[in-house]
């Protein structure tokens, strides 16, 4: 563990934020992309370390949180109708129109909670006279396990596996945000796993077209404070470039064997976001060779739309637009126990993170 | 006592009924096992006396799977209660045993959990004086659940209660967390993950009484961070005093296999369950020698000052981070979720 815990150093992290505190001349408003980053910086308590002119505001990188409230009622009809759901942990709490996926185990759903979608290609081939689905949720991070499993049932010929994809892409979703009319945002943080995958090619013209830096950072406290500094440097300097921080786990052209794993079986499409709508090429669908694998196809349950609970205001918290304890259902009538939107459920959502861990509650 | 001696490889539904195999089940296994004056009477119940107050404590054992690393649900099921006893300051002297099995459980495996039983019992000094067994069908149960519950005398020099916790009071814990609950879930269907991580499960009624005897009522409060781990039990004290806590997040004893799988499934270890952990609430002005006292034994060599009550931020925990950032340590709510990413 020596590997992380030089990334956890006290003073090496202490010595950064001076670096901070001495280089921040002007207010700066950085976004950390991922979900995992926004928990880093509340976790470790690093938001009121930082001087009051640089903020952090918590981005659309949670993928249980931009997950739409359809796909969820999408898997709970299948798993009320007799097909066993697999599923990542933090996706099953996340409330749907009437309930979520856990209430629906409750009422005698098979629902099975994995780490790996590989899993479920196991439990399809031991269950053969059961339809498995896959809830292939997340962003560029966890598409390549989930093409893999596609791959693997193709090739051990399993007719009753399929997947429910929402997989969403981030680079669309930074200029859906860059281009909405309340956008502040000077710098991002670039999600470090996202680009151990994708590479950071990328992110080059969108630096350019909006004048804005970009720096590629990992998750650890020093980490984020080594990315921070290098975000706010840039914008003291006036220049806005793609760099990367988290150099030891991300190269520019990414993972060239997962990259080819994806792009096998998933081709670009437009994706809804949860709380911010559709963004035309913003996600991966499976393509034709593989249709067959596509749950929504194959059980018919495209049609089912459902609207957003007009209390939440997930949208304008993952565009940043507001913080989560600016909301007036925050910590009242939506709480982890009972959230009205998915930013409240994962711990990686910008208010469950709020909820759970900011000093802004420690003052009460 | 063998399987041969029933005539059956699994537990049946007559097992249960009340009948002749039940009686069966019960002098080949049950009261052969447990077998001393109390039990051997055979009676409805047992009539026992004790000297001073009563400390009773009751926990139903559900785990699934029933046999992990470190241990399985039988000495679960005596190790649970016998610390709740200990907890309220009590030396656990006997234990009611109930047993609802899943039609179809392997002979061998109630052996097994019996016999877990038996060692687990002797260990910790308490005799099983009552019980049952049901047989529900299968489907109906998931393999075995055990209830148990504890009868102990309260230690006379012990004053245990949450009232007397006052500011500046230390808190101690006897050593590493996060194991059971770690072990449990490197077994879980789905999650499999190859590691060595054992339960912690273990009887800790000797070390309560011997701080009870050596410091008194200097020892505000003993608890033991069960399901919710660490964080929950502390929320729930700091809510009930109405005081503040402060923990240090570089103090808290963590194992670094049980920290790195902790990091992979993205679990917080303070939320983990643990079996064999316990926190003890001292006297500021003992703390000290509370700390080398537990240190000594083999049950406390892992001992930690991890926090102190604090007159600030009533009714919250706050955990100081490795790089001096603070954070609010809230109690669990439903199950604790592994992360996707």
């Amino acid at each position: 563990m020596k590997y992380l815990t030089e990334y956890r150093n006290l003073e090496a992290t202490k010595s950064y934020l001076e670096l901070i505190h001495k280089a921040a001349t002007k207010p700066w408003k950085i976004m950390e992309i991922c979900g995992g980053q926004t928990h880093g910086l509340v976790r470790n308590g690093i938001l009121d370390l930082l001087p009051e002119n640089v903020q952090m505001i918590h981005g659309p990188g949670c993928p249980v949180c931009v997950t739409p409230l359809n796909l969820i009622d999408k898997a709970i009809e299948l798993l009320e109708n007799g097909v066993i759901v697999c599923s990542f942990g933090d996706m099953i709490r996340v409330p749907g129109s009437k309930k979520s996926l856990l209430e629906a185990k409750s009422n005698g759903g098979d629902l099975r909670i994995l780490y790996s979608p590989i899993e479920a290609v196991k439990i399809a081939r031991n269950n053969p006279d059961k339809e498995v689905v896959f809830f292939a949720v997340g962003f560029e991070t966890t598409a390549p396990a989930n093409a893999l499993s596609v791959l693997h049932a193709q090739k051990e010929g399993l007719k009753n596996y399929s997947i429910l994809v929402s997989h969403v892409l981030v680079p669309p979703a930074m200029e859906a945000i860059l281009d909405d009319k309340f956008c502040n945002i000077n710098a991002f943080l670039g999600a470090g796993h996202v680009c151990a995958i994708m590479g950071y090619k990328e992110y080059y013209p969108l630096a350019k077209k909006y004048k804005i830096p970009i720096v590629i950072t990992g998750f650890e406290p020093l980490d984020l404070v080594q990315g921070i500094y290098m975000a706010v440097m840039q914008l003291e300097k006036g220049v806005y470039e793609v760099e990367n921080q988290y150099s030891r786990v991300v190269k520019e052209e990414g993972n060239l064997a997962a990259l080819k794993v994806i792009n096998q079986v998933f081709e670009v499409g437009s994706r809804e976001w949860r709380g911010i709508g559709e963004i035309p090429n913003s996600g991966y669908v499976l393509t034709k060779e593989f249709k067959e694998f596509d749950a929504e196809t194959k059980f018919g349950i495209s049609h089912i739309k459902v609207a957003e609970n007009p209390n939440c205001i997930a949208g304008d918290i993952l565009k940043g637009i507001k913080k989560p304890h600016q909301c007036n259902q925050f910590g009242k009538a939506c709480t982890p126990s009972n959230p009205l939107g998915a930013p409240m459920v994962s711990s990686e959502g910008a208010c469950a993170a709020y909820y759970h861990f900011s000093s802004n509650l420690i003052k009460d | 006592m063998n399987k041969e001696t029933l005539g059956f490889e699994t537990i049946q539904l007559g097992h249960g009924s009340g009948g002749l195999m039940t009686r069966d089940l019960l002098d080949k296994i049950i009261f052969k096992t447990f077998s001393n004056t109390y039990l051997d009477q055979k009676h409805d119940g047992s009539i026992v006396s004790f000297n001073g107050e009563i400390a009773i404590s009751t926990d139903s054992f559900v785990v699934s799977p029933i046999f992990f690393k470190g241990g399985n649900i039988g000495e679960l099921a005596v190790n649970g209660t016998v610390n709740d006893v200990a907890m309220c300051g009590a030396i656990p002297k006997y234990l009611s045993l109930a047993f609802i099995v899943e039609e179809g459980l392997k002979i061998d495996e109630f052996i097994e959990i019996v016999n877990s039983i038996k060692n687990a019992a002797d260990k910790s000094g308490v005799q099983i004086i009552t019980g049952d067994t049901k047989v529900v069908e299968r489907g109906k149960g998931d393999k075995i659940f055990i209830n148990t519950t504890g009868f102990g005398e309260v230690n006379p020099k012990a004053n245990i209660a949450a009232e007397h916790i006052k500011t500046g009071d230390k808190i101690i814990l006897n050593g590493f967390v996060a194991q059971h609950g770690m072990a449990i879930m490197s077994e879980r269907e789905g999650l499999e993950f190859e590691s060595t991580i054992e339960s912690d499960t273990t009887n800790l009624n000797f070390l309560v009484n011997d701080l009870i005897n050596e410091f008194g009522d200097k020892i505000h409060l003993f608890r033991d961070p069960t399901r919710g781990g660490v964080a929950s039990v502390l929320s729930e004290i700091s809510q009930d005093i109405n005081k503040g806590i402060v923990i240090y997040e570089d103090n808290i004893p963590l194992e670094k296999q049980v920290a790195a799988a902790c990091e992979i499934l993205g679990l917080d270890p303070l939320y983990v369950a643990n079996e064999g952990v316990f926190l003890v609430i001292v006297d500021d002005s003992i703390s000290e020698n509370v700390l080398n006292f537990m240190k000594k034994d083999k049950k406390g060599k892992n001992s930690a000052y991890i926090g102190e009550i604090t007159n600030e931020h009533s009714g919250k925990v706050v955990m100081q981070s490795s790089i001096g950032g603070k954070r609010i340590v809230s109690p669990l709510i439903g199950e604790q979720l592994p992360r996707i990413c």
